[in-house]
């Protein structure tokens, strides 16, 4: 058996880490987008990615579709399934405080989870990884070609979020509502479909996050919750309502659950990284990048 | 009183009617209980747990059931929670009024529900591993109204070290996840090694629901141990062998608990199960079994009858749930419901032949197997293949 040196294993440790953290920031862009334009945290943020991981399973595993087809075909789902939870559950709200809607949105990813274990039954699921199984060798890091997607997917996601936010007329309506709602009611902007449209670009992400994840991971009815409490402890590492900052966020989940695992003393991974979130909210409430998001913005 | 109200009124009798009816014609069932983790992260567990039960009591009843009463079988779902796995116990015995309860899935949740049994005077078999169910370490007896079907954890672990006594193995690695199966594996995996001459270079760990390994593993990795002994359950005992072999680990053994004991284990690891080791019980390899041996007839009757009524393999885990209610339906053949004639008679039952073994119960064995009630097989073409 070949030796390995501890840079090698610190590089793997990396490599994990930024894989999962990707995941972790893919959910809480999720939480951001909502977030800016509602005020409302979406807890059924988790589920999208579940339903995207299976969704994807049925659609390319059992009946067969093509990678291409099947990926466009499940996110186009997962996004008609997220405007479906603002027209269904989000907007029909009586009184909106944001507490009553984040309720809304408890219940909302119940009923995803309860219906996934209906229609997928309990058992987790499989799906070929995109390019094969077969790992990259790296000197002696091993690269497992679906982590490669992951992050690629990720950094998709965000250049296309921040061409759309930055370059389009829609994009602008959208950051304007988040700045400043009865403002951009004013000039014309129609905020609840800005709503809409958050729901439907959080869902299709969370989707691109589960169909990358499930190759490495499984899917299965019950994951939702557990990702959406580390995407949302993303979020709030990084600054809730920063895009930066939910990247950053969760990269730095992946890299302290990974190295702390690998490390310290394993048992204790998740305690770790939530250490470092109290840490963070004691020192700097805000989040890392959160005061400038709060500065460039926000409500008197 | 207003429309409404009457209505209300009417309907009430009418409840009123039908339950004291009910009461008079209904024929005194037996009833008996089961806690399982339906759903939630251990529903793997509950789920064939629950079928394998009512199928059993369906058999029962279809035949004529008990001297001409049926079985009545009242099912919770404990969703993996320790806090509800309480509650539904605390129904069934103050409200249901079961003459026996069958479960908890797990170990943990087993753990919480002990005291209710011991201070309701009402049996529990449970369907979970840990031998801290029927070992009371206050007074170093089991306790007396608990028995449980499954194999202890330690009689796993003494099958896997003597399978690596075989095999030249002495240095090794164990993981395991943070769960009552795990810890309570990883317990008795420490506490044995030293007697059979086992060193322990790594003991690292993971949460149910973790999503990669590959951390854990290429710490073990660079420690360059002849096994890695892994004890978990779902979906992240497969996760943890597509990480072994992805990291070209594959001269590192890789032995699973019996956890791992269903094919479909070996399909979601997609080819990574090849030349895995693991102890199994002998209802998890029926067709492999010798026709000679003890269990080869009942086995192959619950595949047959599993398999064509859910068309989905089976498992140990509804093989436990099988053995817990024959021997319930056992006890109330002999004895009726009389709840400490039951307890009486299972404490003394010799020779019964189950899914999982051949149970001796006695006064201070109230799980009456042994290790032998595992064997050893290893993934061989994607199925399972006794090692000789």
């Amino acid at each position: 058996m070949e030796s390995f040196t501890l840079t090698q294993q610190l590089l793997q440790f990396m490599v994990t880490g930024l894989t999962i953290g990707s995941i972790y920031a893919m959910v809480a862009i999720g939480f951001n987008i909502i977030y800016n334009v509602t005020e409302v945290l979406n807890l059924a943020q988790g589920e999208f990615v579940m339903l995207g991981g299976l969704i994807m399973v049925s659609l390319h595993v059992a009946l067969g579709l093509p990678l291409v087809a099947a990926f466009a075909a499940t996110v186009a789902t997962v996004t008609v399934v997220g405007m479906l939870l603002d027209r269904l559950a989000i907007r029909p709200v009586r009184q909106p405080t944001v507490m009553s809607l984040i309720i809304a949105t408890v219940a909302a990813s119940m009923i995803f989870k309860g219906l996934a274990m209906l229609i997928w039954g309990k058992n987790p699921y499989d799906l070929p990884a995109f390019s094969g199984r077969e790992p990259i060798l790296l000197g002696g890091l091993v690269i497992q070609s679906q982590y490669l997607w992951v992050i690629g997917f990720m950094v998709l996601v965000t250049v296309l979020l921040a061409l759309f936010f930055n370059r389009t007329i829609l994009g602008k309506a959208m950051r304007a509502c988040s700045d400043n709602g009865a403002a951009a009611r004013l000039v014309g902007i129609n905020t609840q479909q800005m709503v809409l449209l958050a729901f439907a670009v959080s869902a299709a992400i969370g989707a691109v996050a589960g169909i990358t994840l499930t190759p490495i991971a499984l899917m299965d009815y019950d994951r939702g919750a557990m990702l959406a409490i580390k995407g949302f402890a993303a979020a709030i590492l990084g600054g809730l309502g920063s895009f930066p900052g939910a990247i950053l966020g969760g990269i730095i989940l992946g890299l302290i659950e990974s190295y702390g695992a690998g490390l310290l003393l394993s048992g204790y991974k998740d305690a770790y990284a939530l250490i470092v979130l109290l840490l963070v909210l004691f020192l700097r409430p805000s989040g890392i990048l959160g005061g400038m998001a709060a500065a460039r913005s926000k409500r008197v | 009183m207003n429309r409404f109200g009457r209505y209300l009124a009417m309907l009430l009798l009418v409840c009123v009617v039908v339950l004291v009816w009910g009461l008079g014609t209904a024929p005194a069932d037996y009833k008996v209980g089961a806690i399982f983790s339906v759903t939630g992260p251990a529903s793997f567990l509950g789920d064939p747990e629950k079928k394998t039960a009512e199928m059993v009591v369906a058999q029962v009843n279809a035949a004529g059931g008990i001297d001409g009463k049926k079985i009545q079988l009242i099912v919770y779902d404990d969703e993996g929670d320790a806090t509800k796995a309480n509650l539904y116990a605390r129904r069934l015995l103050t409200q249901d009024r079961v003459t026996a309860v069958i479960g908890p899935s797990q170990s943990g949740l087993t753990m919480a529900i002990i005291p209710l049994f011991e201070q309701f005077k009402t049996p529990l078999i449970s369907c979970a591993a840990s031998h801290k169910i029927v070992y009371n370490e206050k007074t170093g007896k089991p306790y007396h109204w608990v028995f449980k079907t499954p194999q202890s954890d330690s009689m796993a672990v003494e099958a896997i070290y003597a399978q690596m006594g075989k095999m030249g193995i002495q240095r090794i690695a164990i993981m395991s996840v943070t769960s009552g199966y795990g810890a309570s594996g990883r317990e008795e995996l420490l506490r044995i090694a030293p007697e059979y001459g086992i060193e322990i270079v790594a003991d690292e760990k993971y949460d149910p629901r973790d999503t990669d390994m590959t951390a854990q593993l290429t710490k073990i990795r660079a420690l360059a141990p002849q096994a890695i002994v892994n004890w978990s359950i779902g979906p992240t005992q497969v996760i943890v062998l597509r990480n072994w072999r992805e990291l070209g680990m594959e001269k590192i053994a890789f032995f699973q608990s019996h956890g791992f004991g269903s094919r479909q284990n070996i399909q979601l690891a997609a080819g990574a199960a090849e030349g895995v080791y693991l102890p199994l019980g002998a209802g998890n390899i029926a067709e492999i079994l010798p026709d000679d041996h003890p269990q080869k007839e009942v086995t192959m009757t619950y595949l047959a009858e599993y398999t064509a009524k859910f068309n989905e393999p089976v498992s140990a885990f509804g093989g436990y749930s099988w053995d817990a209610m024959h021997l319930v339906i056992d006890a109330l053949r002999a004895v009726g419901d009389d709840k400490a004639k039951i307890r009486d008679h299972i404490e003394n039952r010799k020779n019964f032949v189950g899914q999982q073994g051949v149970y001796n119960f006695s006064a201070d064995d109230h799980n009456g197997l042994t290790k032998d009630a595992f064997l050893m097989v290893v993934v061989k073409d994607g199925d399972w293949t006794l090692v000789e």
